[in-house]
């Protein structure tokens, strides 16, 4: 394995998805976006989908976390339990540790 | 009567819409699309049989492939082990076909409840569910289903108290997932086959559940 397709962060670590402003085919939805919560998954290196969806695949593949947040953390408005979360999947160059 | 079709102006209206009940202008997105295959066609790269035969593959696949896996993990409980530790794996042993590159199954639980989306797109488990309903790529489910699922569920007809956790996954990158929803009560003496036939496809996202089977239709 190279070394920089080992994982940053272990399940539990918390984590900050940055804003990395980047146009085009990107897989971080704006609603997340300097959110913080915490890894739920470390899912494997995937081809970085920024780079195959120009036809480019140069790069290693990197690593995909499911990350878990509060519902409230995202919404303050948010209507429901306190317990309920949203997962979604992010690639480690948009997480920053918390 | 008179024919309706024939009327008597002459053709001048816009071109017909390209799908029925469309009657909305191409996006820039469609125009594009539609000029890009047209020239593939045009050229030779790809044939109207091969565009066929790949939609005939989406459509080839439907619920019932998730169903037997759920049914299966109702039924035996190494495999409900494999199914939550591989579920693509676990979807290759019973001889599906399985296209994504990873699969994960979501358990409902008495404390938890999970759902389904997209909010980028449509992904969707094709292998083990076929094509997505419209309601599924729908602008209004994919913006709702993480900003106000348990009213989006109230509208599907269920209604959790707040004890039970409602946990949305949004499929946004490369992950599909595959809800395994609890095992109804009263259908515990139900063989394999009838059980995977209480498993519904919308119950496979979180948007319903399996029926219990004394209401079951006959």
């Amino acid at each position: 394995m190279f070394a920089d397709t080992v994982p940053a962060f272990a399940p539990g670590d918390r984590v900050r998805v940055v804003d990395l402003g980047k146009p085009g085919h990107v897989r971080t939805p704006f609603y997340v976006r300097e959110k913080t919560g915490a890894i739920e998954e470390y899912c494997g290196t995937f081809d970085n989908p920024e780079e195959r969806g120009y036809g480019r695949v140069g790069l290693n593949p990197i690593p995909l976390y499911r990350v878990r947040f509060r519902q409230f953390d995202l919404w303050p408005d948010y209507d429901g339990s306190e317990r309920d979360e949203l997962v979604l999947e992010i690639y480690e160059h948009w997480l920053a540790a918390a | 009567m008179a024919d309706t079709n024939q009327h008597p102006h002459p053709h001048e209206h816009g071109p017909h819409p390209t799908r029925e009940d469309d009657d909305l202008e191409l996006t820039a997105a469609e125009a594009k699309f539609l000029a890009f295959k047209s020239l593939l066609m045009e050229k030779g790269v790809v044939t109207p049989a091969e565009i066929q035969a790949r939609m005939a593959v989406n459509q080839k696949s439907g619920y019932h492939h998730a169903a037997r896996m759920i049914a299966k993990a109702w039924t035996d409980p190494a495999y409900k082990a494999r199914l939550m530790d591989d579920a693509k794996a676990a979807a290759i042993e019973l001889g599906i076909e399985v296209t994504e590159a990873k699969l994960v199954a979501l358990e409902n639980t008495p404390e938890r409840h999970n759902l389904v989306v997209c909010t980028l797109c449509s992904c969707y488990p094709r292998s083990l569910l076929g094509e997505p309903p419209a309601w599924y790529v729908s602008k209004a489910y994919r913006s709702r289903a993480v900003r106000e699922p348990r009213k989006v569920l109230r509208e599907f007809g269920l209604d959790f108290p707040d004890s039970v956790e409602i946990m949305v996954h949004d499929s946004n990158a490369d992950l599909r997932y595959v809800v395994v929803p609890m095992q109804p009560e009263g259908s515990e003496a139900m063989t394999e086959g009838e059980l995977a036939g209480l498993v519904t496809r919308d119950c496979v996202v979180g948007a319903a559940l399996p029926t219990e089977p004394n209401r079951a239709p006959a």
